[in-house]
């Protein structure tokens, strides 16, 4: 049994196929090509053999009706009653998903003791929003919140299920889409939705080097993680017609292994996530004194100061303040990157900010590849001079 | 107090590119090492261990070279070492490397706890550990950043929300998953590493497990379908500026100026 097959007869063990494999899946054993464990059937192999030779073996896994499934259902996370905002990024993109099926999008809110949160929601357009207000649903934990979750999914049956990857998100959604036995797709940038319901998944993966689109061709519902910042919220709708639904679950199918003994706000951090406009350092800048003239442009656009993460191993900013990756995503109005390389660590980080100007004074630096406006130049000869003419005002004859 | 490690062999970099024109991941050599994540998630089951007794099993699904990334947990200080190695696991997404996992956990024996890295620096989905705790139906806390107290029955620890840290107590058995400020990993030790030299690294197939339906393993039992993979892709309509300094800073004034944003 193996997931790709090979045709002996075509192979003419060229080896094409193990030079190209980047997981080292293929070796060749008596003369023979084979597949071992690290296959991860990208089927790369397939499109460099020049003999064709390699094809993917049938799974013959059974497909759900997927006409029982309809519907796009967003997860509506909430903390101590305040609603996550990443939630009304998802049914932003859940309504163009559900527009181009026809179909609706709903919300699931579930916690307890809940006022205005359900009618803030359906300002938002979505068809129902489904709450469950029970005490054992205070705080999250994850079976009771679990088994809500799969009530709501067995009621409604929806062929897709959004939900924001934050550190709730990524715990309940596993938890769901391994008791459905269905797929889940990770930290999704770009979503879409084919004729016959499928979801178009893509995402990033290996630390940003390279982007995967992923499938659920036979399951439903179909679950996909989407981190904050990453979609846009839709407007406010003027006068929602949708409704708030009441449910609830038996008390004893909220009982768990887990008990929440204090909930501590960590001190507000003047976060860079929400600011509109951002000036972003990089290892350009020499000295750390140098980071007051970043810091003042950004104070004179009421922007905030970034930084790439050697300047946090530098010392000279802090972790929160870190975009990347292993940092934050932003997505501002405007980012000035300054004596950044831009690698793709970085740029996973900001690549949505709506306008994004990159000085650097390399114009070969991969920066320029993302920037709006791209400026080859020396921080150090134009900030100085923009800080001045900002401070000035007026208006420049045109260059 | 018997507690299982699960640990997975990444590439050594994740700094492959791939080729625009034909689709190929570029990497230079093979060279792998233990997910970074997963020597926190020894180290903390290794503290445990120190302060309640017990026993510290690690556990891996991957090829037979995966025996380094064991041998390096007998040299961190764990007492056992399993690796699930089947041709028919490749090409398994998150729900059947859970399955997978879990099976082979059921096969292994009873722990008080299982201990996950929060994710990996690879597949990075962060899905495992919560799949892993639903097949075996136990509690599981995620992005534990500290262990603050144990007993027999259970574990105190602090996890990160983000915008709060909350202390929940969980009871066994139960799963976690630990983030990098949960501990500083110690060093695997060459006193160690002569003394589990000749320790066994058990090896388990399908043919092992209760449940060898094959359709519950590898790409057949995997929902997800990777259907192409490509470089990210580069920007849009650009303009591209050079001059002096002092021309630079006109032309981004007033570009700025005309946004609005001055
Ligand atoms: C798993 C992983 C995760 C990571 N996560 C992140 C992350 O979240 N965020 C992050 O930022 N990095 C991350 N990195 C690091 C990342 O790979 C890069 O090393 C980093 O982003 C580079 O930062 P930089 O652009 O400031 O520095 P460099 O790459 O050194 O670039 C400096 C740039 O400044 C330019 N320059 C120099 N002098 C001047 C001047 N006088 N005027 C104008 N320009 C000048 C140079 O031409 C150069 O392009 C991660 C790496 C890994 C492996
Ligand atoms: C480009 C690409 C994208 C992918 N995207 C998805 C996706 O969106 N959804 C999906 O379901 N699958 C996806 N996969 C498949 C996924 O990478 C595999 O299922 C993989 O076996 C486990 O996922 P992970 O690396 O994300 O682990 P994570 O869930 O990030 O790992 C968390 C922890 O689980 C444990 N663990 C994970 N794997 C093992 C193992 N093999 N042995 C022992 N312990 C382990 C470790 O303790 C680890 O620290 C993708 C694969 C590729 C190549």
């Amino acid at each position: 049994m193996s997931l790709l097959s090979v045709d002996y007869i075509k192979c003419n063990l060229c080896q094409k196929c193990v030079e190209a494999c980047p997981f080292a899946a293929i070796d060749v054993i008596d003369d023979k090509i084979e597949f071992n464990e690290a296959c991860k059937v990208c089927k790369i192999c397939i499109k460099q053999c020049p003999e064709g030779a390699i094809s993917l073996a049938e799974t013959n896994q059974k497909s759900v009706n997927k006409d029982e499934y309809t519907g796009v259902l967003v997860f509506a996370e909430q903390v101590e009653g305040e609603v996550h905002p990443v939630t009304y990024e998802l049914i932003g993109k859940g309504k163009e998903l559900a527009d181009k099926l026809g179909q609706d999008v709903n919300a699931v809110l579930i916690g307890h003791g809940f006022d205005k949160q359900a009618e803030n929601i359906l300002g938002y357009g979505v068809n129902n929003v489904y709450v469950y207000d029970q005490p054992e649903l205070a705080h999250y934990r994850v079976e009771p919140y679990a088994a809500v979750l799969e009530d709501c999914i067995q009621k409604f049956k929806p062929t897709i299920i959004l939900v924001g990857a934050t550190s709730i998100g990524r715990s309940l959604a596993p938890r769901i889409s391994t008791r459905f036995k269905t797929g889940l797709t990770a930290d999704c940038t770009v979503l879409d939705v084919k004729e016959n319901t499928d979801l178009i998944q893509i995402r990033p993966a290996f630390g940003g080097n390279i982007m995967a689109q992923i499938i659920t061709p036979k399951h439903r519902p179909q679950m996909a993680t989407v981190r904050y910042k990453v979609m846009t919220a839709p407007a406010e709708v003027e006068n929602p017609t949708g409704k708030i639904v009441i449910c609830s679950v038996d008390g004893s199918k909220l009982s768990s292994g887990v008990s929440v003994l204090q909930v501590t706000k960590k001190p507000q951090v003047d976060s860079i996530v929400d600011a509109d406009v951002i000036i972003a350092a990089g290892r350009g800048v020499r000295e750390e004194k140098d980071m007051k003239m970043l810091f003042e442009l950004a104070e004179l656009l009421n922007g905030k100061l970034a930084v790439t993460r050697p300047l946090i191993e530098n010392g000279w900013g802090s972790y929160h303040q870190q975009i990347g990756l292993s940092g934050r995503s932003v997505r501002p109005k405007l980012i000035i990157t300054v004596g950044i390389s831009g690698s793709v660590q970085f740029v996973a980080g900001m690549k949505n900010a709506e306008c994004i100007f990159a000085i650097n004074s390399d114009p070969t630096a991969s920066i320029f590849n993302v920037a709006h406006y791209g400026i080859v130049g020396d921080l150090y000869e134009v900030l100085p001079r923009l800080i001045e003419q900002v401070k000035e005002g007026g208006t420049i004859d045109a260059l | 107090m018997d507690i299982l490690v699960c640990i997975k062999q990444v590439p050594e970099t994740n700094e492959v590119e791939v080729d625009e024109k034909t689709g190929v991941l570029k990497r230079d050599g093979i060279d792998s090492k233990m997910n970074p994540y997963d020597l926190y998630a020894i180290e903390t089951a290794l503290q445990l261990k120190e302060e309640q007794g017990g026993r510290v099993t690690v556990l891996t699904m991957g090829p037979p070279q995966a025996e380094e990334i064991i041998r390096e947990g007998f040299m961190m200080g764990a007492d056992a070492g399993y690796i699930l190695s089947d041709r028919r696991f490749a090409g398994a997404d998150t729900l059947a490397t859970g399955y997978t996992l879990a099976s082979g956990v059921k096969k292994i024996g009873e722990f008080d706890l299982l201990i996950c890295g929060m994710q990996t620096t690879d597949g990075d989905t962060a899905q495992v550990g919560p799949a892993i705790a639903e097949i075996l139906q136990i509690p599981h806390v995620a992005y534990v950043n500290k262990i603050e107290g144990v007993t027999e029955t259970n574990l105190t620890v602090q996890k990160d929300m983000a915008d709060s840290i909350e202390r929940v107590e969980v009871s066994f058995p139960a799963l976690i998953t630990v983030t990098k400020e949960v501990n500083q990993p110690r060093l695997p030790s060459f006193k160690r590493k002569l003394e589990t030299r000749d320790w066994e690294i058990k090896m388990l197939t399908l043919d092992d497990f209760a449940d060898r339906k094959e359709e519950h393993y590898g790409l057949k039992g995997s929902p997800t379908q990777v259907e192409r993979i490509f470089p990210p892709e580069s920007n849009v309509e650009k303009t591209t500026w050079e001059g002096s300094g002092e021309e630079l800073a006109g032309l981004i004034y007033n570009k700025l100026k005309e946004m609005k944003f001055v």
